[in-house]
């Protein structure tokens, strides 16, 4: 393959990486909030390997929904995305025998995506991110003195109170799908899926910065619709 | 506006933030990504304001209600194309 975003093999070092003290805690974001009572990936590896066919189901149902999500970003239309996606769980169905635990099954798994589908989408090279560099906050908010004039309002304890669960679920989804495919990428990745930003890097080839930057976008206009939705009339 | 993005966020470290800087550096102080100065710098905004406290908050639950967000359903069809294709994959063996 000779594109040259087909190379991003994991970070041997990702695991000593990942180690790297984060500060503040992240808020709310531990495993068991999102994924209860789920089986973990490793032991549905092991149940794989062992020919059982309810673990590639489970995996399947597990991540198929991400990888699509993901590969659409790359991929003009649902149809070639749908492939890419089969493509990929038949390429780690192949893999598994030479899968060797570097990285998270995860992170191997949305790799082998990544390429395809950039492979597939040829996108011509991925514009810098910088292109989409307007303030996360519009500047209409502030004041000549830099200091809020139109402060946020409260909301945050509320917003489940106000917004049945799968309303605000599917406006934050929607929300998602109209980001910038890059934005999308690292938000589906990060906030949705969980991954560090070592395995987004990784997995989408892109620096620490970048992906920082692409995170920051991206959540700042999440916000914004969560504002819009929760804050009365702005 | 004009004024602070001339200026720039990595503007005198001595000289207080305003809140529109300190609205741009929540995702690097969210990561660990502001170190010594900086991110006393970044705390010391915060303590004394309470709408960029806010913001911050907000964009934590962001954050949190994103994480529920579940990527969308397997179609039926797919469940049933991703099954035969791993029942293939068996035969393959």
């Amino acid at each position: 393959m000779s594109s040259p975003w087909a190379c991003a093999v994991p970070d041997l070092r990702e695991d000593r990486l990942r180690t790297v003290v984060v500060w503040p805690p992240q808020p709310g974001r531990a495993v068991s909030d999102t994924l209860p009572a789920m089986e973990p990936d490793e032991e549905l590896l092991r149940r794989l390997r062992a020919g059982d066919e309810q673990a590639f189901v489970a995996l399947v149902e597990r991540y198929n929904g991400s990888m699509l999500r993901l590969a659409l970003s790359f991929v003009p239309s649902r149809a070639v995305a749908e492939e890419v996606v089969q493509d990929t769980w038949l390429a780690v169905l192949r893999g598994l025998a030479g899968f060797e635990g570097r990285s998270s099954l995860r992170t191997w798994m949305f790799t082998i995506l990544a390429n395809r589908a950039r492979t597939t989408g040829a996108r011509e090279l991925r514009s810098i991110p910088v292109a989409d560099a307007g303030p996360v906050v519009d500047a209409s908010r502030f004041g000549p003195d830099g200091s809020w004039s139109v402060p946020p309002e409260h909301w945050v304890e509320e917003a489940e109170e106000r917004i049945e669960a799968g309303k605000l679920t599917g406006l934050l989804r929607s929300a998602m799908d109209s980001l910038p495919a890059r934005q999308r990428e690292v938000v589906l990745l990060r906030d949705v899926e969980g991954l560090t930003s070592t395995e987004v890097c990784s997995v989408l080839a892109i620096s620490e910065a970048n992906q920082r930057v692409l995170l920051h976008r991206g959540r700042g206009k999440l916000r914004q619709v969560l504002e819009a939705e929760l804050g009365g009339s702005r | 506006m004009r004024l602070i993005s001339r200026r720039g966020l990595g503007a005198g470290l001595g000289r207080g933030l305003v809140c529109q800087q300190a609205v741009e550096l929540v995702t690097l102080y969210l990561e660990g990504a502001l170190r010594g100065a900086e991110r006393r710098r970044f705390e010391k905004h915060l303590a004394g304001c309470p709408h960029c406290t806010e913001y911050l908050a907000q964009i934590r639950e962001t954050i949190r209600l994103a994480g529920r967000v579940t990527p969308g359903d397997l179609t039926p069809q797919m469940r049933v194309d991703l099954t035969d294709l791993y029942r293939r994959w068996r035969e393959e063996g």
